[in-house]
């Protein structure tokens, strides 16, 4: 079982049929857990980091916690699949980060999870899903939690919780994220109260792709900031019921109003995306993601009929270096990457000649 | 929130200097449509955050966590388990072990209450089996420590011991 072969699939989250998936991706909801008697990561030793592998690697495989768990240690594992695991949004970056200190990730080949270990914490088990699925990502990273936690005793205290390392996660160590496309609202220039009555309400937003406060592709990431004094289901419910159905509605607003009252610049946009991702014969990177949002928007606002949601999501990852070096089986730079990504998404787009 | 829609998206100058704005806001007031374009500088000197509201949460934190908690204190306070620094937490915002929370109680509250938008205590979910209690994490942790650091000074004898402890202290159900 290779990472090959979970790079041919799509991936659960991006399915494209989970419920508002026209606005809203994927959800996803991580636990960040410690194990007791051990430093936290940063400050255990060599021997330490290596036992409190072990230990987690034991559990978590032979938890049986989905038909088939890939179980990747990220010492040995070439840059290019680190890089790879990154772009699937299985590890961050800074897990990608080449070193020869002991971690590791565990991921169902559905990839409804991935389990990193002895990243910042020893353990962060995440659950993605397609569209709204907030309550049900949340009911199986209890269940991944619940399981890990019969054979592993957690650093737990009664007044803060679970102890993680930075106290920006103690408490329930729960992160709720959704990960929206929001390309009306940046076409009407709203897009940026939006940011600030999240971060008002203690959200994050983030750009999906893109250091910093790039959010290529119009693809943001909205998460929730505090873990200490409100309980899990308070924080999902305020995100299910409050937060991502008034985002929703927001862009839902602007859609139409573009539709309204520009639809010809908005059909412009959509066919000009159409036009170059069929036609080009080398494209960029942030090019590509910018064409795929405008593609995007025409699909769902029925404008164009010639693509679907999922090969679109799927150009949006597969675009992607790694992903591209991959599919390529050799590694690529500059101008040949580019020429590869053209030539891929022609392909996908049924326009290859 | 009140949103206002057809803003164009094209590329403007601050209304202020010639610099491209980077900032556009459409404001109704008494029926009167009023757009802002604006620099960043133009917009931080109009009361609008920019550019720092996008920073890892990391990089926030270790900034609030200097910014509160004044400059650092003569005898720095030492996690007795782990001998982390309370100055060095500082730096990176990064905890050494589960002790430090007890280490750092007095300055770490007023900062965690801020940092989560007043929570001080944990609700929520507890640990189904109800793990080991707290003081059985805590002397495992210095167990641990204990062996990590004859390890480090080759005293294998005292290793051994030490790990056949922490073996049966894990063994034994509370």
């Amino acid at each position: 079982m290779t990472l090959g072969r979970i790079m041919t699939n799509a991936g659960e989250w991006l399915r494209g049929a989970g419920p508002r998936s026209d606005v809203v991706l994927s959800s996803r909801v991580r636990l960040a857990r410690n194990l007791a008697g051990f430093p936290f990561v940063s400050r255990s030793s060599r021997r330490q980091r290596e036992e409190i592998l072990e230990r987690c690697r034991d559990q978590i495989m032979n938890g049986q916690l989905a038909e088939n768990v890939l179980w990747v240690g990220l010492v040995e594992c070439p840059q290019v699949d680190c890089q790879l695991l990154v772009e699937r949004h299985l590890i961050s970056r800074q897990h990608a980060r080449a070193n020869d200190l002991a971690r590791a990730v565990a991921v169902d080949t559905n990839e409804t999870f991935s389990i990193m270990v002895n990243e910042e914490d020893h353990l962060r088990i995440a659950v993605l899903r397609s569209g709204v699925q907030l309550a049900e990502a949340f009911e199986q990273v209890n269940r991944i939690d619940n399981i890990i936690e019969k054979k592993l005793d957690y650093a737990f205290s009664k007044r803060f919780g679970y102890l993680t390392a930075c106290p920006t996660n103690v408490g329930t160590g729960m992160r709720v994220s959704v990960m929206l496309h929001l390309p009306a609202l940046k076409l009407t220039g709203e897009i940026d109260k939006v940011r600030r009555a999240a971060r008002d309400i203690h959200l994050a937003v983030r750009g999906l792709f893109g250091e910093g406060s790039e959010a290529h592709g119009d693809l943001y990431q909205i998460s929730n900031q505090t873990t200490l004094g409100r309980s899990e289901q308070e924080i999902l419910s305020e995100f299910e019921h409050t937060v991502v159905p008034q985002i929703i509605a927001y862009e839902q607003q602007a859609r139409q109003a573009l539709l309204q009252q520009r639809s010809v610049q908005l059909d412009d946009k959509i066919w000009r995306a159409w036009a170059i991702l069929t036609q080009a014969r080398m494209l960029g990177s942030e090019e590509v993601l910018t064409l795929l949002s405008h593609l995007r928007l025409g699909v769902n606002l029925g404008r164009i009929q010639t693509v679907d949601i999922q090969t679109i999501n799927e150009l949006f990852l597969l675009s992607q270096p790694a992903h591209l070096q991959k599919i390529n089986g050799s590694a690529m730079e500059g101008a040949a990457r580019r020429q590869g990504r053209a030539e891929l998404i022609r392909r996908r787009l049924g326009a290859a000649d | 929130m009140a949103l206002v829609w057809g803003a164009r998206a094209v590329k403007k100058l601050c209304d202020k200097c010639n610099h491209p704005a980077t900032v556009h806001e459409v404001e109704i007031v008494k029926g009167q449509k009023i757009e802002k374009h604006l620099c960043d500088d133009h917009a931080r000197e109009e009361g609008i955050a920019v550019g720092e509201d996008y920073k890892p949460i990391n990089e926030l934190l270790t900034n609030f966590v200097k910014m509160h908690s004044g400059s650092a204190p003569a005898h720095d306070l030492v996690c007795d388990n782990c001998g982390m620094g309370f100055s060095e937490f500082r730096e990176n915002s990064l905890l050494g072990c589960p002790q430090c929370y007890i280490a750092f109680e007095a300055p770490l509250s007023p900062l965690l209450e801020r940092a989560q938008d007043n929570g001080t205590h944990h609700i929520g979910k507890v640990p189904q089996r109800c793990g080991i209690g707290e003081r059985r994490q805590e002397q495992l942790l210095r167990m641990r420590n204990r062996l990590a650091e004859a390890v480090k000074s080759e005293d294998f004898e005292l290793a051994a011991r030490l790990r056949d402890d922490i073996s049966q202290f894990e063994g034994v159900v509370e």
